[in-house]
Formats: C-alpha cells, sequence, structure tokens
C-alpha cells in the first residue's frame, strides 16, 4: 500500500509549511453520506469527509465528477437551482447548515465564494468591495477594509488610482482578484473557490494561490481545481473525486480518496487515484 | 459508367438578364410599403399642423399657456393651459402609482413566485392590457367611481379636507382623482411587463456573487438587478408616461370634464386627449376645430418625445448589453 | 426561515434579524402588488360578466337600437355589430398587405441603416395616441368627404399596421437562412423564394400577428370617434357610409343617463370583451405553439 509511484506532479513540499499533526486539526465541516442530486437525477453519491480549519483543501477529478456541484453545496447556492435536493448532512462547526432552523443568508455569511468566471457587480471598482460591506453592516473604516482586501488580493496597486472606474474595464485576471478581494472583504469564515484560476493567465494564477498561502492563518481554503498541479501547489489536504457508473448507464460522483496531498500524490491508496495522478486517465 | 446529363444545364445560359424583372417588382413594391409606412408619419404630423394652423395663426405660441376654453360666440377664446395640467397631473400620478406596483409584480414574477405560477399570473396582467379602454371607462364610470366616491373621496374629504387637495367629492364620482386611478390601472401592464423582462435579463451569476456575499434576497436586488436594469427601467416608465398622456377615452369618461383648474383632485377637470374626445360631436366654428386639432398637436409633441426618448434608452441600452436587431438581407 | 442555528466560534449574525425582517416586507409587498393586479382584473370582469349577463340575449346582435323608446320593444345593438365587423374588415384588408410587404421589404431587402431606421418609424407610429390618428384622418378624408365607415377603417388600419409588420417581421427572422439559400441555390429567383418558400413558413405567424392586432383593434374607440360616429339606429353594410360600431356605441351609452343604455353598454361591452380575451389568448397560445415548433426544427 505504500509503495511510491511517479506522479505526473511534484509535490512542493520545501516551499510550503508543513500541516499541523493530525490530532492538532480542528474540523470545521464534517459531510457525513452527502448524495446531491438534480431533478432526479444524482450528481454526486455517498461523500463522507472532513474538511480542517486553517487549510487550503483542494477537490479535483476528471471533468463531470460533480466537483462544483459538491462544493456549491457548502453554501447552499445550490437552493438556488430548481429541482436540487441533497440528503445526508454537511455540519459546520457542529450544525447541520441545512437545518430547518437555519437561513442560507447566514450560512453565505460565513462561507464565502468565489466563482469561476469572474462576476464583478457593474459598479466601480471601489464599490464592489463596499457593497458587501456596507449592506452587511460593516461601515465603519470602510475605505481602509476596501484597501485591505484589494492588497490583500494583490490587486491594490494596479487599481489604487482609479478606484472609481468601473470594474468592468478591468482585465479577466484583475476581475477574479477583484471578487476574490470582495469575498474576503466581509471577512467569512470559509472560502470556497470554484476553479477560480481556469480563465486566467498564469501570472494571476501564481498571485491567486499566493494568496491562499498567505491567508490560510485567517480563512479556510476549499478549492476546486482541474489542474493537478495548483492543487499540488497549494493545497494541504486533497480530495479526489471520480465517475463511477452504474446500470442503465447512470453516471454519478464520488469520493475516491482524500488524504494529505503528498500522500494522494506520492503514495495514493486507491487505484483510481493513482491512474488520475499518474495520467494514466482523466 | 454513367454519364452527367449537362443538356439541361447548358440550354439554361449563365449569363442573361442580370437583374430579373421578379426580384426588382418585389422589391419595389416592398420598398414602396416600406416608404408609405415612412411617409404616413410624416403625413400625420404635416396634417396635424395644417389642420391646427388657423388657431396657431390666431394664438401664437400663447395658446399653450392659457387657460380658457369658451366657445359661446362672441365670446370665443381658446386656450390649452388648464388641460396641459389636467394632463400632467393625472399623467405623473398615475405613473407615481404605478411604478412602485409595476416593480412589486415584475419582481414577483422574476423572483418570488413559484414556478408553476408565474406563466398564469404574467397571462392576467398582459390580459389586463387588453382590456379595452371604453370598457375600463363604462366601469369607471358606474363603478370605480360611484365607489371611490362613497369610500375614499368622503373618507380623505372629511378627515383631510382641510388641504385643498381634498375638496368636496364629486356627487358621481367623476373627477380627477377617478382618471388617475383608471390611468394607472392601464399603464400597469405596460410598466411591469417590461420590467418583468428586464429584471429575467439580469445575468445569473451577478446575482449569486451578491448572494453569495451572504445578503438576503432584497438586498441582492436593490444591490445588483435594480443597478442593473436601470436603464430599461426608464424606458418602461416614459413608456408608460406615453400611454397615459395619450388615453383619451377612459380619461374622458370618468374625468367629470372643466376648464378652470381647480386644487381640489375630486373636481373634474380634462387632460388634452379627454379634452379632444368630448368634442367629436362637433364645434361651432372653424376656430375651435382648429384650437382642438391644436390640442391634438400638443399631445403628438409630447408623445412623440416620450416615444423617442424611450426609444434612445432602449437602443443605448440594447447596445450595451450586446443585443441587435435581426434582419437576412 | 427564523434563525437559530449556526452559532459557534467565528459566526456572526449581524443586524440579520433586522435585514431578515426587511426582505420579509419586500417579499411580502411584492405578492401583495401582484395580488393588486390580479384583483383588478377580477374585479373589472366579474363587474363586466355580472351586468352584461343579464341584458346579454339574441336581440343585441340582431335588432337595431330603437331612439327614445320606453323600455319595451326589444332593441339592441345590430347597427353596431356589423359596423364593426365591417370597419374592422376593411381595416384588416388595408392594413394586412402593406405589414407582409414592409416587412418584407425589411427583413429580406434593406440593408441594415435603412431596417434600423423603418423599425424606429414602425415604433414611432405604433407610440402616436388613437385620438391624435382620429384628428389625422379626421382632417384627411372627413373634411372634404364626410365621415364613413372607410375613413374609419382606414384610421384602424394605421394602429394595426405596425402591429402585423412587426409580427411578421419576428417570424420572417425566424426562418433559417438555409431554406433561402436552398431556394436560390436551386436557381429559383430571390421574388419566387421569399413568395414561395419563405412566406408560406410565416403564415402562421402572421395570422397570429394579424388576429391580435385585431384584438386591440376592435376595442378602440378614439379613432372612429371623428371618422364614424354621426350614425342612424339602422343596420348598414355599406362602408361608404358613416357606421356604427360597438366600441363607440359603448361610450355613448355611458355617458347616458338612462339606466336602460347602461344596461345595454354592459352586455356590448361583455361581448366584446369575450371576443378580445378569446382572440388575444387563442393568439397567444397558438403563437407558443408554432414558435416550439420552428426551434425544435
Amino acid at each position: 500500500m505504500s509503495t511510491t509511484i511517479e506522479p505526473t506532479v511534484r509535490v512542493e513540499t520545501a516551499r510550503r509549511q508543513p500541516m499541523p499533526p493530525r490530532e492538532r486539526l480542528e474540523t470545521i465541516f464534517h459531510v457525513e453520506g452527502l448524495d446531491a442530486i438534480y431533478s432526479g437525477k444524482t450528481a454526486v453519491k455517498g461523500v463522507t469527509m472532513e474538511i480542517y480549519k486553517n487549510l487550503v483543501t483542494a477537490i479535483i477529478g476528471p471533468s463531470g465528477c460533480g466537483k462544483s456541484t459538491y462544493i456549491r453545496c457548502f453554501n447552499r447556492m445550490n437552493d438556488l437551482i430548481p429541482g436540487f435536493t441533497q440528503t445526508g448532512t454537511i455540519r459546520y462547526h457542529g450544525e447541520d447548515i441545512c437545518g430547518s432552523n437555519v437561513d442560507p443568508v447566514a450560512v453565505r455569511r460565513n462561507i464565502g465564494m468565489v466563482f469561476q468566471r469572474p462576476n464583478p457587480f457593474p459598479k466601480s471598482i471601489h464599490d464592489n468591495v463596499a457593497w458587501g460591506l456596507k449592506v452587511l453592516g460593516m461601515k465603519d473604516n470602510l475605505d481602509e477594509r476596501v484597501e485591505r482586501a484589494l492588497t490583500r488580493a494583490a490587486l491594490w496597486d494596479e487599481v489604487k488610482d482609479r478606484l472609481k472606474a468601473s470594474a468592468l474595464s478591468l482585465s479577466g485576471g484583475q476581475q477574479q482578484r477583484l471578487c476574490i478581494a470582495r469575498a474576503i472583504a466581509v471577512e467569512p469564515d470559509v472560502v470556497l473557490m470554484d476553479e477560480p484560476a481556469s480563465a486566467l493567465d498564469p501570472i494571476a494564477t501564481q498571485a491567486i494561490e499566493q494568496l491562499m498561502h498567505d491567508l490560510k492563518s485567517e480563512y479556510t481554503f476549499v478549492i476546486v481545481t482541474h489542474n493537478m498541479q495548483q492543487a499540488a501547489r497549494v493545497a494541504d489536504m486533497t480530495a479526489f473525486f471520480s465517475i463511477s457508473q452504474g446500470e442503465e448507464g447512470r453516471r454519478w460522483g464520488e469520493l475516491i480518496e482524500y488524504d494529505a496531498t503528498e500522500r494522494i500524490f506520492t503514495a495514493p491508496s486507491d487505484k483510481r487515484t493513482e491512474d488520475y495522478v499518474t495520467g494514466r486517465f482523466g | 459508367m454513367t454519364t452527367l446529363d449537362l443538356t439541361e444545364a447548358t440550354r439554361r445560359p449563365f449569363t442573361g438578364r442580370r437583374v430579373r424583372f421578379g426580384d426588382v417588382s418585389l422589391q419595389v413594391v416592398a420598398g414602396t410599403a416600406a416608404a408609405a409606412a415612412t411617409v404616413l408619419v410624416g403625413l400625420i404630423v404635416w396634417k396635424v399642423i395644417d389642420g391646427a394652423r388657423p388657431a396657431i395663426a390666431h394664438y401664437g405660441i400663447a395658446f399653450v399657456t392659457r387657460i380658457a376654453w369658451n366657445p359661446v360666440l362672441g365670446h370665443e377664446v381658446y386656450g390649452a393651459g388648464s388641460f396641459l395640467f389636467g394632463t400632467a397631473i393625472t399623467s405623473l400620478f398615475a405613473l407615481l402609482l404605478a411604478a412602485p406596483l409595476a416593480m412589486g409584480i415584475a419582481l414577483f414574477l422574476s423572483e418570488l413566485s413559484p414556478r408553476w405560477l408565474r406563466a398564469p399570473v404574467t397571462a392576467l396582467v398582459e390580459t389586463l392590457a387588453a382590456v379595452p379602454s371604453v370598457v375600463i371607462g363604462l366601469w369607471g364610470i358606474l363603478v370605480l367611481g360611484p365607489a371611490l366616491r362613497t369610500h375614499i373621496e368622503s373618507w380623505l374629504h372629511s378627515g383631510l379636507g382641510f388641504i385643498p387637495l381634498f375638496g368636496t367629492p364629486s356627487p358621481a364620482g367623476a373627477s380627477i382623482f377617478t382618471a388617475i386611478i383608471v390611468l394607472t390601472i392601464m399603464i400597469l401592464p405596460i410598466v411591469s411587463s417590461i420590467s418583468r423582462e428586464l429584471f429575467l435579463g439580469v445575468p445569473h451569476e451577478l446575482k449569486e456573487g451578491a448572494l453569495a456575499l451572504g445578503t438576503t434576497r432584497w438586498e441582492m436586488v436593490k444591490g445588483v438587478v435594480f443597478p442593473y436594469s436601470r436603464g430599461g427601467i426608464a424606458a418602461a416608465l416614459i413608456l408608460g408616461l406615453g400611454r397615459a398622456l395619450g388615453e383619451a377615452i377612459a380619461v374622458t369618461q370618468v374625468i367629470g370634464g372643466g376648464v378652470f383648474i381647480h386644487w381640489s383632485i375630486f373636481d373634474g377637470g380634462d387632460t388634452l386627449a379627454s379634452k379632444i374626445a368630448a368634442s367629436y360631436q362637433g364645434s361651432s366654428t372653424n376656430l375651435q376645430t382648429a384650437s382642438l386639432v391644436y390640442l391634438a398637436l400638443i399631445l403628438l409633441v409630447f408623445s412623440l418625445a416620450a416615444n423617442l426618448s424611450a426609444q434612445l434608452i432602449v437602443r443605448r441600452v440594447a447596445r450595451k448589453h450586446g443585443i441587435t436587431r435581426g434582419g437576412h438581407a | 426561515m427564523s434563525a437559530q442555528g449556526l452559532t459557534g466560534p467565528g459566526i456572526r449574525i449581524d443586524r440579520l434579524p433586522r435585514r431578515r425582517r426587511v426582505n420579509r416586507m419586500m417579499e411580502l409587498l411584492a405578492w401583495i402588488a401582484a395580488a393588486i393586479a390580479i384583483a383588478i382584473l377580477a374585479i373589472v370582469v366579474y363587474s363586466v360578466a355580472r351586468r352584461g349577463a343579464s341584458e346579454l340575449n339574441l336581440n343585441l346582435l340582431t335588432k337595431d337600437p330603437i331612439p327614445f323608446s320606453f323600455g319595451n320593444q326589444p332593441q339592441g345593438l345590430a347597427n353596431a355589430f356589423v359596423g364593426t365587423l365591417v370597419i374592422v374588415g376593411v381595416a384588416i384588408v388595408m392594413a394586412l398587405p402593406v405589414g407582409i410587404l414592409v416587412a418584407i421589404y425589411l427583413n429580406e431587402f434593406a440593408p441594415a441603416s435603412i431596417r434600423n431606421s423603418v423599425s424606429m418609424v414602425l415604433d414611432i407610429l405604433n407610440g402616436v395616441p388613437a385620438i391624435v390618428i382620429g384628428i389625422f384622418v379626421y382632417g384627411l378624408v372627413v373634411v372634404g368627404h364626410g365621415q364613413s365607415a372607410l375613413a374609419g377603417s382606414f384610421a384602424l388600419a394605421c394602429l394595426m399596421l405596425p402591429l402585423v409588420a412587426r409580427a411578421t417581421m419576428e417570424v420572417l427572422a425566424l426562418v433559417p437562412n438555409s431554406l433561402r439559400e436552398a431556394g436560390l441555390g436551386l436557381g429559383i429567383p430571390r421574388w419566387r423564394t421569399t413568395l414561395s418558400i419563405v412566406l408560406p413558413q410565416t403564415v402562421g405567424g402572421i395570422v397570429t400577428g394579424t388576429v391580435l392586432a385585431v384584438a386591440r383593434v376592435a376595442g378602440e374607440t378614439a379613432p372612429l370617434l371623428f371618422t364614424t360616429s354621426f350614425v342612424g339606429t339602422q343596420t348598414h353594410w355599406d362602408p361608404h357610409h358613416a357606421l356604427q360600431s360597438v366600441p363607440v356605441a359603448i361610450f355613448e351609452l355611458s355617458e347616458s343617463a338612462d339606466p336602460q343604455d347602461h344596461a345595454r353598454a354592459w352586455a356590448a361591452a361583455l361581448v366584446l370583451l369575450i371576443f378580445i380575451l378569446v382572440a388575444s389568448l387563442g393568439a397567444r397560445w397558438l403563437a407558443t405553439r408554432s414558435r416550439a415548433k420552428m426551434l425544435a426544427r
């Protein structure tokens, strides 16, 4: 089981901080038997895992394995999709986020999200960040908060002279960093990222990865990525999802293996994981 | 081995008349129709100006502000002032009442309503637009007017009668107030259906982006949906205003008639359109007829202004969001 | 969805109860707005139905009005129903061909600039108030030649033209270009392709558009007031005469003081409303069906 393999990806252990030992990890999400179903068709089945605080957790896997669907369960964004149902539980600090007495607005307040394609509001750069702060009642030191968020998103220097300009005048990479600034400005507990760099150039991608690394101590990151190298660079824990087939041609996504990133890439337990990370499929 | 029979192809010459008679004919005939439509609009403007000419010559631009309308021979004097005022009051107040209602309906249909309710309610609101104005006016005279008078006008007058706005209710309920309510009902469908389409057109990612920050739905609507649709809503309101300006029949049935401007909205009055409609049975003199057409001219100018500004806004918004009109030429 | 859950370290609630209340109130207001709109429609339709049904009988459609009667002889509004039939019929004959031709020109031949300008002109025409159209036709035709149903028809045709043209343009645009290319590729001249291949595809949409335009103008009073309102009580079919029409009849009856007149006005309004609603809803239903068919192709 502990045979090491030749991954296509090199895990850069040298540059990153080592993960704290298992005993000192604090669970922030406890997922139990989660099924995600769109209008009767199961997209993701039977996921059980724990996500730990102040780590970067990556979710990797081939396209179509339900990674986006899965991550959207964490902040109840799938509620917006008609015909969506969910069974099983996701416990956030011990509380079921789909409980009948839980307001999705409160969930999303604490669990923020950055989407695959940048979606800045049709407002100025400043207002994109400031709007959420104002609505959520964080109006004190507004300009400072805006500056801090933009700085952390590695965008401040590029926009500090044109905060009043429309956000739509920024490039794709800048818009995505603006969306990240917007998300972290309101100081959520967790930041979910659904393939945040898939539409970006390598430099912008690098900026985002650096950000996750720097902010890990304050936030918990869960990132979906189809880019194995990115997961290897950035994530402490990695979850590998893949597509399973059933009778009548039904397909759904399943969690295959979830472990520290190094193990996933150097000594995976499951053959399917090994096939994926060595590039034999996917 | 088969050979192609090329005799047919060779028999039909490649060169020949470059322009077919049939093609030209169709293009000319169809083009003439299009030209005719354009000419029609110009003709309308010209004919209305022409019909008003005697009054324009007689009164000049002072007509527009003069508050008078006396057809009595020997004392004839005409002016558009009070009708302009009536038009302004009724249209603006109707817009004021209809706008929030229309926004509410549009929000309901685009954000809040359960899926199965959406289509039926949309159809019902559009049906309201299909009811002819004479039927709304009939209902207005015989049902709405008396009801408003009994329940709302008396109550407002007894309670707030010291405000000149709420004077003595008119006996049958025919008043500016009733006309405002009727106009509100008539412009509600058009403003709400345009707004509904606008709200439905807001990109889903923008709405998700707002909700993902932990805002409530109303906060998302206020922060993203409304600003995004701002231009279109302005156009919808202007179109509603244009509709209100031009409504002659229902208004003339319920407004009670009157030449002078009163403070009380429970008194009668007239708008430009309603005055024209009320005078259909004929005028005694050429000057009176020309003055009526002068009223129509003023109304036309305002309608065109509203229509053109709405169109301008729509084109600008469409360009911003990358929509263009089709065609296969 | 009230809020207990989600307590714990790092969890913030931030004035959420108050924001939730505001959200609730706004949602309620939106529901109320929709309810008001439906209520208004319901009240109007109910009023017309209740008051009109009692007076609704065959006499309404078959007997002419009898002026100054004391309510005993059977009378109706036959002249108005026949008149509307004639006026609207002639209006269709005036507007339909022109509307179709305009649409053909704009969609098949015109360069983009002309298409945009003429489209704008059509929108302007659509926005001219009906009463102004009435005055226009009055000045154009009635002043020299007196009132006639033809004049009324022309006024209604002016209102119908943009509606028919726009509806036809929409369905013409839906016809796939490949169809046109197929025709031209076979060597069929442009005019023939347009008329025999493209146009038949649009018949459904044109019919729908015309029905909707008819539903719209059948209830129009203002354009007829100045063009065909000085009428007698007898039923005529000749469009050269001024003919009574249902909307004008309702208008005049509504202003009368006689409750008998009101009763007949309600009945006529009921017939008019039924016709318009059936035509509008029917046309829309047909339109959604045929559009689905076209797009599925």
